[in-house]
């Protein structure tokens, strides 16, 4: 077992190949959600169980629609780019690269349904 | 760059257990990982029930069946808590980023808060969705 890592492993950009612009992405998205998200939960919290019309009305609210669009698009990058830390820390190799690819392919094809039901819905 | 192939090294966590337990500090910085990752199913559900009503209501019927049924509501809750945990958690990390509250004890303090306080915003949201 070696412990220790190489100098020329570590330097640059580091053993995740991103350097500290990974760290700021994730602080910058990271305040950012950190007012996106208790409004986002709150309005979702009040619109469960409201029926079809209930629920087709408050998406078609501006305010409603553009909370949750940015909640779609900043937090499925935020997940995209923060599901590489667990992924890179406990697997090894072609699964760590899999796990990447698949993670952020799910967050996408989130984001892309989610903002054409938004805009089905509030246009 | 290095050369690929240097793989004798342990992989992460090989030390709980064996050599480190397990404590509030290393229970919270887990947990903020787990709570990231699972979002995505509360998400997921999200979009799909909101994509349902785009399409028909007989459509959207069927998904918001699921989506206020017990295994819905469940989804719903711990999704909500792993929201709040992750919230507060990204918090510390702001007040970490700063070099502060990084004393031992108070750490350990801040971890009990993102247990507890994730607790008490997810019985506020389960409230503010009830009443």
């Amino acid at each position: 077992m070696r412990f220790i890592t190489p100098y020329k492993r570590a330097h640059d950009l580091g053993a995740a190949r991103r350097g500290t612009a990974e760290h700021v992405a994730l602080s910058t998205s990271g305040w950012a959600l950190a007012i996106i998200v208790p409004v986002f939960v709150f309005i979702l919290a009040r619109t469960l169980g409201s029926g079809f019309e209930g629920v087709r009305a408050t998406f078609s609210n501006p305010f409603v629609a553009i909370v949750t669009a940015l909640f779609l698009v900043v937090g499925l990058l935020h997940f995209a780019r923060g599901a590489r830390t667990p992924i890179e820390d406990y697997t090894r190799g072609f699964l760590t690269e899999a796990l990447i690819l698949i993670a952020g392919g799910i967050a996408w094809a989130l984001m892309a349904t989610g903002l054409y039901a938004l805009a089905r819905l509030a246009l | 760059m290095a050369e690929p192939g240097q793989r004798n090294r342990p992989l992460s966590p090989f030390m709980i257990g064996s050599a480190y337990r397990l404590q509030m500090t290393s229970a919270s910085s887990f947990g903020i990982r787990a709570a990231g990752l699972a979002q995505i199913a509360g998400i997921a559900l999200f979009v799909a029930w909101l994509l349902s009503a785009t399409i028909s209501q007989e459509c959207f019927e069927r998904v918001n069946w699921l989506a206020t049924s017990w295994l819905g509501w469940l989804v719903w809750i711990l999704s909500a808590w792993a929201v709040w945990f992750h919230f507060l958690g990204g918090l510390r990390h702001f007040i970490f980023d700063q070099a502060k509250m990084m004393e031992i004890r108070t750490a350990e303090r801040l971890g009990w808060a993102m247990y507890i306080g994730a607790t008490v915003l997810t019985v506020l949201t389960i409230i503010v969705a009830v009443v």
